[in-house]
């Protein structure tokens, strides 16, 4: 029998093993997500991110370790934005055709996501680094972590806030926009788009493909806006 | 299939070209995104040559926020002692972000609808 040790030593050096829980841990997230008839409330990436975190913490395995693993999963996250253009190609007329509701919904959207972030941080006591960790938090991973840098957050922690973010947008969508009997898959979409970027995104295209289109433009644009606005928030308040 | 990858990370990297030798706030990859919806605007064959690919990593666009949400660990020490209060502005601000975005649209498509 091979030593146990020197096969997790061996598996723990290459980024195989990670790799491979990353792929299972979704998978488990994804089959719960699809038995529990596409609950809202069973989100697939926030089971995936439990399960890894015990794992690694369980392993006393370094978070750099596990990413020598999972970043060929975090890579595609590049080719995933460019191949956003292919259902905003698709709804390019329904997309012209609402260009103005766009532009208030971004600008509302945009700014009280950064604001009511600062505001109800600063009433909780969250001071300096850790409360501009939240400015960006509603901008697509990429932008956040770029901004966090800029206006002096911590982008690691950046990066998990934006997860949080998306994952809350996206357990919180459906049911909110139900109760507020909203019936708009366009301005559902975009609103989710711009809120809870990339994961809200996702979240739309399960729920319906013009809400997805929609949700992907407002990623985009809310990507833009949040570099240019965050930095002069964040100049503005502190 | 191959030429659809080829397409997919040709315009993100030249997203990423541009974006930093004009030195633009911007993430390459979502000007890589303007920059494919330009090519299927002027060669609407490419769409077809594209798509499957394209709606195969959309279709699993969760599975790739994983490994950052895992970034959570990385920062143990913050998240234990401020956890309560980030959880709680990340959650009331994704609230009124999707209210007010959500409304502001309605309002707007509503008052053209009207001037029509």
């Amino acid at each position: 029998m091979t030593d146990l040790t020197e096969l997790w030593i061996y598996l723990s050096q290459g980024p195989l093993l990670w790799l491979t829980a990353t792929v299972v841990a979704y998978g488990i997230g994804d089959t719960l997500f699809v038995l529990s008839g596409r609950s809202p409330w069973v989100n697939p990436v926030l089971i995936a991110v439990v399960l890894l975190s015990v794992a690694l913490i369980a392993t006393g395995t370094p978070y750099e370790t596990f990413f020598g693993g999972a970043q060929f999963v975090h890579f595609l996250l590049g080719p995933a934005t460019v191949a956003l253009a292919l259902p905003l190609y698709a709804n390019l007329s329904l997309v012209r055709s609402a260009a103005l509701p766009m532009l208030a919904a971004l600008l509302a959207g945009s700014l009280v996501a950064m604001l009511s972030a600062i505001a109800v941080g600063w009433a909780l006591g969250l001071r300096g680094e850790v409360l501009l960790s939240l400015v960006p938090k509603s901008a697509t991973s990429p932008v956040a972590l770029g901004v966090a840098e800029v206006i002096g957050g911590i982008p690691s922690l950046t990066a998990a806030l934006v997860i949080m973010t998306g994952i809350t947008g996206a357990v919180i969508v459906t049911p909110l926009f139900n109760a507020l009997g909203l019936t708009d898959w366009r301005a559902r979409g975009f609103a989710v788009g711009v809120a809870a970027h990339g994961i809200g995104t996702a979240r739309a295209f399960q729920v319906n493909d013009t809400a997805g289109a929609f949700s992907g433009i407002g990623m985009g644009l809310n990507a833009l806006l949040t570099a240019i606005l965050a930095p002069l928030v964040a100049n503005w308040l502190f | 299939m191959i030429w659809s990858i080829a397409i997919l990370l040709g315009c993100q990297l030249a997203g990423e070209i541009v974006t930093r030798f004009l030195g633009l706030p911007l993430p390459g990859p979502v000007l890589g995104m303007a920059l494919l919806l330009g090519l299927l605007v002027a060669i609407p064959r490419l769409y077809r040559l594209v798509a499957p690919t394209g709606h195969t990593i959309l279709a699993n666009l969760s599975l790739l926020f994983v490994p950052a949400g895992v970034g959570v660990v990385a920062n143990l020490d913050v998240v234990s002692e401020h956890g309560l209060a980030l959880l709680t502005a990340v959650v009331v601000s994704t609230v009124l972000a999707l209210v007010a975005g959500v409304l502001s649209f309605r309002a707007v498509a509503r008052l053209m609808e009207r001037q029509e």
